[in-house]
């Protein structure tokens, strides 16, 4: 990672090879431990060198000679795991870099981003893998992360070699935004997959029967636009199932959206089939009137669903059912959205607004807070292996300091991302990220 | 009594127009004292199309710009007829002849037209929506000529009027819309239009033309003529839109034409004096048999392509009227 702004490598107070810094006086939230208590901890190399109820007090270790951040009472939790942001590097780099993504990740409090391999070129071989990460250790100021791509070039056709990718560092392998059509293809993936113990990631739409622009119902019908039934969701994920339960292979579902693919999911988990599934959070705060008089901004794929859609998802996040939220960050410039709206692309900005809208669960009162920060933070960390997402002595001291009632309004031209396109512009939101600490470094401070 | 009805004739008189919008995108939004406006008005503007002397000087140095992303040639004919009758300056851009092939995109054209200082835009596309996206671009008053299968709402009005005409009203009369739904825009803006002036609507068809949950815009859905035309006053055809399928909608055009065409036999059930219409170009022996159209006593086909010219002179009278009602000039 590189260091940000001001910070002096092996000087830095917090950071690696630096003398430690201690934050005080903080509300401690670790949902992995179910801990919401006051408290404080102790960052020094980058790791976590002391956390607990003993360092509440500000001047706890002023004692020692440590310099000390007094949080005055404010929220301090994992830094947020997402599990699904498209960087756009290398390949797009005019909508967003690994660099200016970092950037928004860390004004939205997210510290490890998990990137999709729908680059250009797509992210199919190891030595990509390892240039994501060298970028990544060059330029990001969070975490980096991978999954590759099922098959060479995105195609559906061959794939890729996953073992080897999975010695590079992929996380899991994934055809992007598009289904893999062939199940054949799909089931012997699955199968060999397992080998290396990583999941297969499968966007849940057929492809054949996803070729509009918007959910298919009365708003498209009046609008004049071709719809996408819920039914190519329920129908690629059932045969996706079919085949983790033939394969006993691992499927990863993201971005479900609609009732029927959750009732689908519920029961397949509880028949055991090795499946687990997240969603985005423009899936649970909006629906398919967002797209209103041909609003760019909320064309999403798969398309933003029916108010009893979006509530079977709120639902499923309350049930456990949802394994994860996501930003689904997908930026994307003004010549790719300020088109008719069949033309435009599909996608909104997210890792700046995906603490926010997440919190508006906590506050409507469907989820508690550690539960809502357990969807973020330590449940994608474990989905994937990843040590991070948890507060505790002898991790990366990657957290966020928030205050979760501040109001403030989504203005989508001071988003920090390099591409404006949020689903959620205008929005009242409340919950305000005040400070991104990543390996122990301040990578953000209102 | 006298001197209350004589001050509210003069009030009537002296508002300059009871149209609000500044473009017209939709039937959509419109209310019925709106349409029913265009409709007098419309009615007034086919009196000069029929006199001899059909130019008038209302639009004189006002520019109409007729852009056309998508091909046409009775609409737009229809539209530089309008524009040059009133006696405004009419242009004439279509997507072949202009910037548009050398890859330059919409909005850019729109602003680059904008900067000509023009009073109207005329515009079709082929795609939903891209029309209100243009408006937004521009600072003079937008018509939609037909946007993808969204709306095309001087066609609704030209419809109106004709069946208006004849029927002598609107409200209470049953109107069945046939064919390709799914794909048109007509038909859309007719369901509007019909709806708020108090008309019952049926959409006939095959289940693969037909949007879905389209019955929430207030329609009754037939997928069998004999049922759908049964004592309706009014037939309205649409055309088989076959360049605009992306795949296989209906198996062939004679198995269409079989279940969908309008013939004398499936038009039987219908009320007596059923008057049946067609927005045009018709594709003869697809979805309508060439003696029903031709039909003088019952086809309205030939009307409809008058009125046209009267609707649109009409929307241009009342568009332009915001224009002045609002600045001097539009320049900035």
């Amino acid at each position: 990672m590189r260091l940000p702004e001001g910070a002096i490598a092996g000087r830095t107070p917090g950071g690696r090879g630096g003398p430690a810094l201690a934050y005080v006086n903080a509300r401690l939230l670790d949902p992995a431990t179910g801990m919401d208590a006051p408290g404080g901890l102790v960052a020094r190399d980058g790791m976590i060198a002391d956390i607990g109820a003993h360092l509440a007090k500000a001047g706890a270790v002023a004692a020692q000679g440590i310099e000390t951040i007094d949080l005055g009472g404010k929220c301090l939790a994992p830094g947020l795991v997402d599990i699904r942001v498209q960087l756009r590097e290398p390949g797009d780099e005019h909508k967003e870099t690994i660099s200016t993504a970092s950037a928004a990740a860390a004004a939205g409090g997210v510290t490890t981003m998990v990137a999709l391999p729908n680059t250009h070129p797509a992210i199919d071989d190891a030595a990509l893998v390892e240039s994501v990460a060298r970028i990544a250790r060059e330029t990001s100021l969070v975490r980096v992360e991978t999954y590759a791509a099922l098959t060479r070039g995105l195609q559906g056709k061959e794939m890729t070699e996953l073992g080897l990718l999975a010695e590079a560092g992929a996380l899991g392998f994934t055809d992007g935004t598009q289904a893999t059509k062939d199940a054949q293809l799909m089931r012997r993936a699955l199968s060999y997959a397992k080998v290396f113990g990583k999941p297969i990631l499968q966007h849940p739409e057929e492809p054949t029967l996803s070729r509009g622009s918007m959910n298919e119902g009365e708003i498209s019908t009046r609008l004049g636009l071709p719809g996408i039934p819920a039914a190519a969701e329920i129908m690629q994920i059932e045969r996706d199932l079919r085949l983790a339960a033939l394969t006993g292979g691992r499927l990863h579902i993201p971005c479900v959206t609609t009732a029927e693919s959750l009732r689908a999911i519920r029961e397949a988990k509880a028949r055991g089939i090795n499946v687990t599934c997240d969603t985005a959070a423009h899936y649970f705060a909006l629906n398919e009137l967002a797209v209103g008089d041909y609003r760019t901004f909320s064309k999403v794929a798969p398309p933003l669903r029916t108010e009893d859609d979006r509530r079977a998802v709120v639902a499923a996040l309350k049930d456990g059912t949802i394994d994860a939220i996501v930003s689904d960050h997908a930026p994307h410039d003004q010549d790719s959205k300020r088109l008719p709206f069949a033309q435009a692309a599909f996608g909104t900005v997210g890792l700046e607004t995906l603490l926010p809208i997440t919190l508006e669960l906590v506050h409507k009162g469907e989820l508690t807070l550690l539960a809502a920060l357990d969807l973020l933070t330590a449940r994608p960390a474990k989905l994937l292996g990843l040590p991070s997402g948890r507060l505790a002595k002898g991790v990366h001291a990657d957290f966020v300091v928030f205050d979760p009632d501040t109001p403030w309004k989504v203005e989508a031209k001071k988003l920090v991302s390099k591409s404006k396109n949020s689903a959620f512009d205008d929005r009242l939101v409340q919950g305000r990220v005040l400070r991104t600490v990543c390996g122990g470094l301040t990578v953000y401070k209102v | 009594m006298r001197a209350y009805n004589a001050a509210l004739m003069s009030a009537v008189q002296l508002a300059p127009t009871r149209f609000r919008p500044r473009h017209l995108l939709g039937i959509e939004g419109l209310s019925r004292e709106e349409i029913t406006l265009l409709l007098d008005l419309s009615d007034s503007y086919v009196e000069q199309n029929r006199a001899r002397e059909k130019k008038s000087t209302l639009l004189r140095g006002r520019t109409i710009i007729n852009l056309f992303f998508e091909n046409s040639t009775r609409t737009r004919t229809s539209f530089e007829l309008a524009g040059k009758r009133l006696g405004g300056d009419v242009v004439n851009m279509s997507a072949e002849a202009s910037s548009i092939k050398k890859g330059e995109t919409m909005t850019d054209t729109a602003t680059t037209l904008n900067a000509m200082l023009p009073d109207v835009l005329i515009v079709r596309h082929a795609d939903s929506g891209a029309v209100k996206l243009l408006s937004e671009k521009v600072d003079c008053a937008v018509i939609n000529a037909g946007d993808g299968t969204h709306e095309h709402p001087t066609q609704a009005l030209l419809d109106a009027l004709a069946i208006r005409r004849h029927k002598k009203r609107l409200e209470g009369l049953l109107v069945a819309i046939c064919g390709d739904i799914l794909h048109s825009r007509v038909a859309r803006s007719n369901i509007h239009l019909l709806s708020t002036m108090g008309a019952r609507v049926r959409v006939v068809g095959p289940p693969t033309l037909m949007p879905a949950q389209i019955e929430r815009m207030g329609v009754e859905v037939f997928h069998d003529m004999k049922k759908g035309l049964a004592d309706v006053d009014i037939v309205m055809m649409l055309r088989l839109q076959t360049e605009r399928m992306q795949g296989n909608f209906v198996p062939s055009v004679r198995e269409y034409f079989r279940h969908y065409g309008l013939d004398y036999q499936k038009l039987e059930v219908a009320k007596p004096d059923a008057l049946i219409m067609h927005p045009g170009p018709m594709n003869r022996g697809v979805e309508i048999d060439s003696e029903v159209a031709d039909d003088v006593d019952r086809s309205l086909i030939r009307e409809q392509v008058e009125l046209g010219v009267a609707v649109r002179m009409a929307c241009l009278d009342v568009l332009t009227r915001n224009l002045l009602s609002n600045t001097e000039g539009n320049g900035k």
